[in-house]
């Protein structure tokens, strides 16, 4: 994935959901914020009490509905507010990174950070970072291809239903 | 309560807040208003100017009835600052508080995004999510706590101290856990306290003798926490006491046994007076030590080194008091809340060594001239230095240790008004030449300009520039035998050479090593520079993001004593708050089991760490035990049949937000 052509965005910016926890990340991106730290607007936080609770549902979902990158925050190892909320989400992370590379999804698209409730800065650089290599990456656009995909299954289905026809015409 | 629920057809009421111009100034709020009019549910979308002001929030409980609205939305600022005044705001206007969603556009929108375009676009996405979130969101009742009243108050420094006098006069039974044998901190160690030089040990020592004393305090010293389990008013701790091989209840503090020590003299450092004098491996920490017990350190005691010793100490004491068998003791204590006040440790000189700490003897840091300068020091007050010589010309270097990106970046606010107190008592004691290397002089408080005036006028020397190096190569004959200070004067813009007989480092003040262990232990957080982090920097200051765990004094940042005794009692205040109310309402993001869906496959059951699952072994079903589970919503992530369900976290309340943002107009989706 590393020779991906500069893809051609016409004014396309990607649109990332985050999935940060309560207790670290959250706080360090309220901590960016109240220390102005500006970084690229393409981040949508949702909350979560703990990265524990990611559903990897929830990671497929945005995919699916559109997002170019998924980003998961937690604290750090050893520090999870929920004593190992961040070891389960690890090992989701995992799993459904092996799920995406077989669909196709660059590994890029799904990132997870440990950053912890003084973290503000590193909020900042790994949202920049992320948004920058997903730029490169150019829209996963997972819609439009599930409705192609779509189409193309609607149309296998036409193409033998016409020759089952034939065989007993 | 609300009659509302889920299947009602919404009715939402969305609001943004200009936060003056903290909002408005990036986000084209109108803009954001109109178009969250035009969502499905909308029935009401506004702008303003302070959403949490007292007409901001009328705005809404107005609103609610006006308009019938069943469901709130606030664009404003993060929900850890506000969604308790709008959940409030909710309530009043007679809808369950729960029936409300906030959205983040000041510190993950406003404050971060430059481009109002781009940020307003932003705005509307997190709003949009809101509105189709909330309408998925269900009437909940808080869940209820009571709050144990007794108080564990961790350090014994001049702040574990206050607050535990506080808390233990107003009544409630307070332990007082500190990790030395004494209580008293480093405020015991200092010789007089500025600005008004009264001596440190004159005023703190009453009180640590009325914690002693205290029929409300437990004082348990040379003890550590190791285990914390429980939550806000139910917290069961563990301390380890560790073994003093001195009885404390019979221990009376003749000293005699310290006389009786095969040793004659002191052979090992002595901690109290940071390495200045000798101790016997059995001691008293000082004279005002708080128990007065004695302790017998096993590292060096050559009882326990070797077992040959005549254990004349054991001879010595007729009260049977010591006692070389003594085991640690493991103590087991409920409490509901938690003051932890663990203080802080001076920067270690080491790591600049072009200041010559360790390597010229006549460099000292400021914590050992406060022992040299102490009537009860290892000099007993003399001024006489390593080499034994009395100075005749000092300098005090500011800022080692702060102020500094190649070590500690911040301010230790204490460093100038302590050079400045040192400056005059080394001039008191020494007639000495004393001159003070600075950056800036800090004396913000109440008389600390006026101290720093008075210095003026007592002829002591002030040169303004970082030191170079501290060094003692003469480069002139009058440099010979002396410490020789290279600085730039920045009033005169030229390198000074200044030739000295004792050097003192004004350190500063770092966070306890151990800090990080003792925040994961408590489960809170710790800011960037290691410190104990509040939940809110200026309304929550003594507050952790942990329900009923506190912080007070230095652990949460540098400060003197004054600014530590003052959080200590705003510390205890919060605490009895707490008890006084009897109990607290908790967040209701609780796990339940939907019976119907559970297949009974214990995939939840190993996956929680409170162990709130459980499964019937008869209905063959999982259950959650509510007063265990604390909302972390893990189990409910990993059931493979939906059967478990988070309160304010539900899956159709995520899935909608995800949707919502991303807004693909598709209709209806499978989820949920």
């Amino acid at each position: 994935m590393s020779h991906q052509p500069e893809k051609p965005t016409n004014g396309w910016e990607p649109r990332i959901i985050a999935f940060f926890c309560n207790w670290c990340t959250y706080t360090a991106a309220d901590l960016a914020g109240v220390s102005r730290l500006k970084h690229a607007s393409n981040i949508r936080i949702i909350r979560l009490m703990c990265s524990g609770r990611l559903d990897p549902q929830f990671i497929l979902e945005a995919f699916a509905k559109g997002a170019d990158g998924v980003l998961i925050g937690g604290c750090h190892p050893g520090d999870c507010h929920y004593i190992e909320g961040n070891y389960k989400a690890l090992r989701r992370f995992r799993m459904l990174k092996r799920l995406l590379h077989e669909m196709g999804i660059e590994d890029e698209r799904l990132r997870l950070e440990w950053i912890s409730a003084s973290e503000g800065e590193k909020v900042r650089s790994v949202v920049n970072d992320m948004v920058a290599k997903i730029k490169a990456l150019g829209p996963l656009a997972l819609p439009s291809k599930i409705a192609s995909w779509d189409e193309e299954i609607a149309g296998n289905q036409e193409l033998a239903l016409e020759k089952e026809e034939a065989q007993h015409a | 309560m609300s009659k509302t629920n889920g299947h009602e057809i919404p009715r939402v009421g969305f609001y943004v807040c200009h936060c003056g111009h903290n909002i408005a100034g990036a986000i084209d709020v109108d803009a954001v208003a109109k178009y969250v009019a035009t969502l499905p549910g909308v029935v009401v979308s506004r702008d303003y100017k302070y959403m949490c002001s007292d007409p901001g929030q009328e705005l809404i409980e107005q609103d609610i009835k006006d308009h019938q609205l069943n469901r709130i939305v606030v664009a404003s600022c993060s929900p850890l600052l506000h969604e308790h005044t709008f959940r409030n705001a909710t309530e009043k206007g007679g809808l369950n508080p729960y029936f409300f969603q906030m959205v983040n556009i000041r510190e993950n929108v406003s404050w971060v995004n430059d481009n109002k375009a781009e940020a307003t676009e932003k705005a509307k996405d997190l709003a949009r999510a809101a509105v189709r979130r909330v309408i998925h969101h269900r009437s909940l009742e808080p869940k209820k706590v009571e709050i144990h009243p007794d108080v564990l108050i961790l350090g014994g420094g001049i702040a574990g101290i206050h607050a535990a006098l506080t808390l233990a006069n107003a009544g409630k039974k307070v332990y007082l856990v500190e990790r030395e044998a004494t209580i008293g901190g480093h405020m015991a160690k200092f010789d007089k306290t500025f600005p008004t030089l009264d001596c440190a040990a004159c005023i703190l020592t009453p009180k640590m003798s009325d914690v002693k004393n205290h029929p409300n305090i437990t004082l348990w010293t040379y003890s550590e926490v190791t285990n914390v389990e429980g939550f806000v008013g139910n917290y069961t701790v563990t301390v380890k006491r560790k073994p003093r091989y001195v009885i404390e209840e019979l221990c009376v503090g003749c000293m005699e046994c310290i006389d009786a020590c095969i040793y004659k003299e002191g052979k090992y450092p002595d901690e109290f007076n940071v390495g200045l004098s000798k101790r016997k491996p059995i001691y008293i920490p000082f004279p005002q030590a708080t128990p007065q017990v004695v302790v017998i350190d096993r590292e060096t005691c050559i009882d326990f080194k070797s077992g040959k010793c005549k254990k004349t100490c054991i001879e010595s004491c007729d009260r049977d008091a010591i006692d070389l068998k003594q085991q640690e003791k493991i103590e087991q204590i409920r409490v509901g809340t938690v003051i932890l006040a663990t203080g802080y440790q001076i920067f270690d000189a080491h790591r600049v060594p072009y200041y010559g700490y360790g390597k010229f003897p006549n460099v000292y840091t400021s914590l050992e001239v406060e022992r040299l300068v102490n009537a009860s020091g290892p000099t007993g007050g003399e001024l006489i230095l390593r080499d034994g010589a009395r100075p005749k010309t000092v300098g005090i270097i500011h800022c080692v240790g702060s102020r500094d990106k190649n070590t500690n970046r911040w301010c230790s606010r204490t460093c100038c008004m302590y050079a400045l107190k040192l400056a005059h008592l080394l001039k008191e004691h020494t007639d000495a030449e004393v001159y003070n290397f600075y950056i800036d002089i800090r004396a913000a408080g109440k008389t600390y300009e006026e101290f720093y005036d008075k210095l003026l006028d007592e002829n002591i020397h002030f040169i303004r520039g970082r030191v170079a190096e501290v060094t003692n190569w003469a480069a002139r004959p009058s440099e010979e035998g002396k410490l020789v200070i290279r600085v730039e004067d920045t009033m005169i813009g030229i390198v000074r050479r200044i030739p000295v007989d004792m050097v003192v480092l004004a350190v500063g003040m770092e966070p306890k090593s151990d800090a990080q262990e003792v925040r994961r232990l408590f489960n809170i957080s710790c800011s960037t520079e290691g410190f104990f982090l509040e939940r809110h920097p200026k309304l929550a200051p003594v507050d952790t993001f942990t329900d009923g765990i506190f912080i007070a004094g230095t652990c949460q940042g540098p400060k003197d004593i004054p600014d530590s005794v003052a959080q200590a009692g705003a510390a205890a205040a919060q605490a009895l708050m707490l008890i006084d109310s009897g109990s607290i309402e908790l967040e209701p993001n609780t796990a339940h089991v939907v019976q119907e869906e559970c297949s009974g496959c214990k995939s939840c059951l190993t996956i929680c760490p409170y162990h709130a699952l459980s499964r019937d072994e008869v209905k063959q079903k999982a259950t959650i035990n509510e007063a265990l589970c604390k909302g972390c919503g893990t189990c409910v992530a990993a059931c493979p049949s939906g059967a478990i369900k988070q309160n304010l976290f539900e899956d159709e309340e995520i899935f909608s937000e995800i949707d919502g943002m991303l807004d693909l107009q598709l209709v209806g989706t499978n989820k949920g």
